[in-house]
């Protein structure tokens, strides 16, 4: 049940491709997230209302939706401005591996956002106002006391975010990208073998969870390194 | 570029006749069959004896460490498979795409509840319980006056979140060619071209479900809460972004 002809390889390769997928996406929503969560923490009101926007719109549209509209969306802008601009008028790509990693990572970059408002918020007002009465400027503070602590805080909650991003990268498969799932969609053909093909995608996919949730418990450890236990 | 007012007016009855009533039924059978699964489930997850709860973990953890489209994909693509199955009444339904996202996405969202379950009754304080015993009442009356009811009132948050998520999901459907909303959007871009429109109007219509949702979830809450009368919730803030 288990002879794939010799196109086993395939899915090892798109599992590959998930993970350098999840990780690139991984970083962009974690970049979001801070700018996020600081747009949501800040006490001007149009950087507030952006920050808030961000979080709505991502939490009530499904993230296929969003990833066909940024593909192919994109493509008819791009191609609008380039004909109008330069005047160009053949087809343009998007690289779909860029395209998933974006918006993956701006879907889960609110996640995020919410994770590092919380963590921000966890950090006690003792040390800033300590760190502002030593003469530290805004700047000072964030690099010297916020950030260094706000993992501690975050941790646990991005673990979980990973989680959900590792699997949410399966619908890039829709644009294309050799990924796992698109991968397992392009070998149940010639093998015609597609419940053995989908049984190990998922297999392959309970692993990557399985070895993130060994990590998860080590990054958390490992932040709660120092601080006492009561 | 000009955005294409007369394409959307014209693609709504489409949209909203068609694609919208199919996403909401695969939304609403799909959560209700899964909280009837995830009761039993979630039941037998929070009991104290391990082979039980770790047997009912496996589940989640399956469900829950895999994608969903895996799952979709499995029982739409990989049931043909096994040709016994071809040939029992079974096969009416399980070659349509329709009562394949059914049973895919009514497990998928069953593993999540049945753990948001198990969180909630594990979280019903325990002299109540404890009370009730005293008084002599029956296990399972407990589990049905006591328990049970203080646990959904606990979940309640938790579980407004997965029927959020499940709605979304829903849009996964497209793929196995389910003219849900997002399927009927893609066959009409297909035609015209025009995938902003398209996608931008059904964006808003994902986004006024998900609103609604969480508007009648918060008034349920309420009224479930109300004998408890002025106290700060703890539940998140709104529209706090929640990953399960």
């Amino acid at each position: 049940m288990f002879d794939l002809k010799g196109y086993g390889h395939l899915l090892f390769e798109g599992a590959l491709v998930t993970i350098e997928v999840a990780i690139c996406a991984m970083i962009v929503a974690i970049a979001l997230g801070l700018i996020g969560a600081a747009g949501k923490l800040s006490k001007n009101p149009v950087a507030h209302f952006f920050a808030n926007t961000y979080t709505i719109v991502i939490r009530g549209v499904p993230e296929l939706v969003l990833l066909l509209l940024i593909y192919f969306g994109g493509t008819v802008l791009l191609q609008t401005v380039a004909g109008q601009l330069f005047g160009r008028e053949e087809p343009i790509d998007i690289n779909n591996f860029v395209a998933g990693v974006l918006v993956i990572g701006f879907v889960y970059g609110a996640f995020a956002t919410e994770v590092f408002r919380g963590a921000f918020q966890s950090i006690p007002k003792g040390q800033i106002e300590a760190a502002m009465a030593c003469g530290m400027s805004k700047g000072q503070v964030f690099w010297r006391i916020k950030l260094p602590q706000v993992w501690r805080f975050a941790i646990p909650g991005l673990g979980n975010v990973w989680l959900v991003l590792l699997k949410a990268t399966a619908i890039i498969s829709v644009i294309g990208l050799p990924e796992l799932t698109r991968q397992s969609t392009i070998v149940m053909n010639p093998t015609r073998k597609p419940f053995t093909v989908f049984l190990i995608a998922a297999a392959l996919y309970l692993i990557m969870t399985a070895v993130s949730d060994v990590f998860r418990h080590r990054f958390e450890r490992r932040a709660a390194l120092g601080i006492r236990r009561i | 570029m000009s955005f294409d007012f007369p394409l959307i007016w014209n693609s709504l009855p489409d949209l909203l006749g068609r694609g919208l009533v199919l996403t909401i039924q695969l939304t609403l059978l799909s959560v209700l069959a899964g909280l009837c699964l995830a009761v039993p489930l979630g039941i037998l997850r929070a009991s104290h004896n391990p082979w039980i709860s770790k047997s009912i973990y496996i589940y989640t953890y399956v469900f829950r460490g895999t994608p969903l489209l895996i799952q979709l994909f499995l029982i739409y693509y990989g049931l043909g498979q096994f040709h016994w199955i071809k040939s029992t009444f079974l096969w009416d339904f399980l070659r349509e795409g329709f009562w394949c996202c059914l049973i895919a996405f009514t497990l998928n969202t069953a593993a999540y509840t049945t753990e948001i379950l198990r969180g909630a009754i594990q979280n019903v304080s325990h002299g109540e319980v404890e009370a009730a015993r005293a008084i002599g009442m029956p296990r399972f009356t407990v589990l049905r006056r006591i328990i049970l009811p203080q646990a959904f009132r606990i979940m309640l948050p938790a579980y407004s979140n997965e029927v959020v998520l499940m709605l979304q999901a829903t849009s996964i459907a497209s793929l196995v060619t389910l003219l849900e909303l997002t399927g009927v959007a893609r066959v009409i871009i297909a035609r015209t071209f025009a995938p902003y429109e398209l996608f931008i109007t059904i964006a808003l219509i994902y986004l006024a479900l998900t609103y609604g949702i969480i508007w009648l979830f918060k008034k349920w809450e309420q009224h479930l809460m109300r004998h408890l009368g002025e106290r700060p919730a703890d539940a998140p803030a709104e529209g706090a972004l929640v990953t399960r």
